[in-house]
């Protein structure tokens, strides 16, 4: 079991498109983490910036944007790209540097302004990057790859349109009282399925928007925290794996997966391994897990999701789905913050957002959709170019 | 007169429009295959390998998923005018054993696409300007 972190405070500036800056976001969620945490900006002596690299400098700095907006204070900083893993990989970043006994407290905070629609390569003649190619040689867009996967469901398992707007449905209901949700609308089976087509089978109401949005975390050493608090809620575990070779499926934004000619395909599937380091690294298992939140990119991926952290086995999500088990008031609550379904994602706030929801959760403070009894939680996220993200929380 | 044809990708697959195949590259020490080349280190992280050798791809391969898109992506996608959807095609190439994307060849209908089908690589043209048409490779469903 590895060493753990408390987590003292959390914030979210809410998700919308608000079309600001995204440091304005950035700071909202800092200030809100830190009243949450009982403490100043003064008293933070690390801070941690999950970037963006949308809004161009400084956003390719995050960590010293934000450090300099809540007024340079001399903390030290550091800042992490990890595409939608941005958020778990800065939050690894601060709990080492806690853990190493640099320092006590740490902020970490992450924001991001999108822009409308596809989210779409940097600009330019670019033919040395992927990401560029796949757009110019496929029309390959982010929802094309999620398409391959529900597919792969329809016709491996025997998923149906049905079962993917299931989950739409139950998302849409869980984020109904959430207050950083940016979409608070209950919608039907008929509205998902009537919904214009995107990537076949994928539907509009099924795939994740793009949003602005902000999110913090206060984290300090265990001995910090128990000065404050007898009941800390702790980080048991962050997971920030890359896959292993070779990795046999077609990830963003690749043209082919790794060939698994002449090398052993590894026992645990990439996005299977996430959760599972996680797990590992907590002492703790999936029967552990009071509440889920997933990366549901699209519907049908919050069902590979199920699969992928352990709470069934592989071609029974449909079934977990239709049980009511991952539905408030089931077995396992999979994204009782709503999911993506209702924020649509802010890149690298988005893993810290995850984590903001499971502390609200163990504290009993979700109103509206509080998981009943919640102990531990679970965090899983993929980032483009082989970011694993997977964060678990449990009272300390 | 009509205008040349060029590869939309410089070495990415042979411009032989009976018989094309995707160029990819095979490490000569441990025979791991790569697509597009790699040509600096092997990725397998069993491998010391910094010595390639050029290979054309597998024709033939089998369906692994696909997807029609309805909508139009933003650039570098160069779109016709008006907007029309179309397939995009993973397909597992069994020797190589990887999957390798490919948009559907042209007039195909995907509601006749099944997982597990077999496939053919073809060239088409992706977009034609003022100098040129520009070739890319396609999957078609294989003749029976």
């Amino acid at each position: 079991m590895a060493k753990e972190v408390a987590i003292l405070g959390v914030g979210m500036h809410p998700w919308g498109k608000w079309g600001k800056n995204f440091v304005e976001y950035g700071v909202k969620a800092c200030q809100d983490a830190l009243a949450d945490a009982g403490l100043e900006w003064k008293d933070i002596q690390f801070i941690s910036g999950a970037d963006t690299v949308r809004c161009g400098y400084p956003g390719y700095v995050a960590g010293a944007t934000f450090a300099q907006a809540l007024g340079w204070s001399g903390a030290r900083v550091a800042s992490s790209y990890a595409a939608c893993a941005s958020g778990a990989t800065a939050m690894n970043t601060a709990r080492a540097q806690i853990l190493a006994g640099f320092c006590d407290v740490a902020l970490v905070v992450g924001a991001d302004t999108t822009p409308k629609g596809f989210l779409a390569p940097t600009a330019g003649e670019r033919r040395d990057d992927p990401d560029w190619l796949r757009f110019r040689l496929l029309g390959a867009t982010n929802p094309t790859y999620f398409a391959f996967y529900a597919r792969r469901r329809m016709d491996v398992y025997g998923a149906t349109d049905r079962d993917f707007a299931k989950v739409k449905v139950k998302n849409s209901k869980h984020g109904l009282a959430n207050p950083n949700a940016r979409y608070r609308k209950e919608v039907t089976e008929e509205e998902v399925l009537s919904s214009a087509m995107v990537s076949d089978p994928l539907r509009l109401l099924e795939i994740c928007a793009t949003s602005d949005g902000g999110a913090a975390v206060v984290l300090s050493s265990m001995d910090f925290a128990r000065k404050r608090t007898t009941k800390p809620i702790t980080v048991a575990a962050i997971s920030t794996v890359t896959p292993r070779y070779p990795n046999t499926v077609i990830e963003m934004p690749n043209f082919a997966t790794d060939s698994a000619a002449s090398a052993r395909v590894p026992d645990i599937a990439f996005r299977d391994s996430i959760a599972a380091a996680a797990y590992e690294e907590a002492g703790l298992g999936p029967e552990d897990m009071s509440l889920a939140e997933v990366y549901d990119l699209s519907s049908a991926l919050e069902l590979d999701w199920y699969e992928n952290i352990g709470l069934c086995k592989p071609g029974e999500a449909e079934r977990l789905l239709n049980d009511g088990a991952t539905t408030l008031g089931g077995r396992v609550p999979v994204n009782p913050s709503g999911g993506l379904s209702c924020f649509g994602e802010a890149v690298p706030a988005q893993a810290i957002a995850q984590v903001c929801e499971l502390v609200w959760q163990l504290r009993g403070q979700a109103t509206g959709r509080q998981v009943d009894g919640a102990n531990a939680g679970v965090t899983a996220n993929q980032g483009l170019f082989g970011h694993g993200s997977s964060v678990i929380v449990k009272k300390g | 007169m009509s205008k040349p044809k060029l590869p939309a990708m410089d070495g990415w697959f042979t411009m032989d429009a009976a018989a094309p195949h995707l160029l990819g590259s095979r490490c000569t020490q441990c025979k791991s295959y790569f697509f597009p080349r790699e040509a600096l280190f092997c990725r397998n992280p069993s491998c010391a390998g910094r010595e390639f050798e050029d290979v054309p791809l597998s024709r033939n391969g089998t369906l692994w998923s696909y997807t029609t898109n309805h909508y139009q992506p933003p650039a570098p996608y160069v779109s016709p005018e008006p907007f029309v959807p179309y397939t995009v095609a993973a397909v597992e190439l069994a020797a190589e054993r990887m999957v390798v994307l490919g948009q559907l060849a042209h007039g195909v209908d995907p509601k006749t696409l099944k997982v597990g089908m077999a496939v053919e690589l073809v060239l088409e043209t992706l977009y034609t300007d003022d100098k040129a048409e520009y070739v890319v490779w396609k999957w078609k469903p294989a003749a029976v």
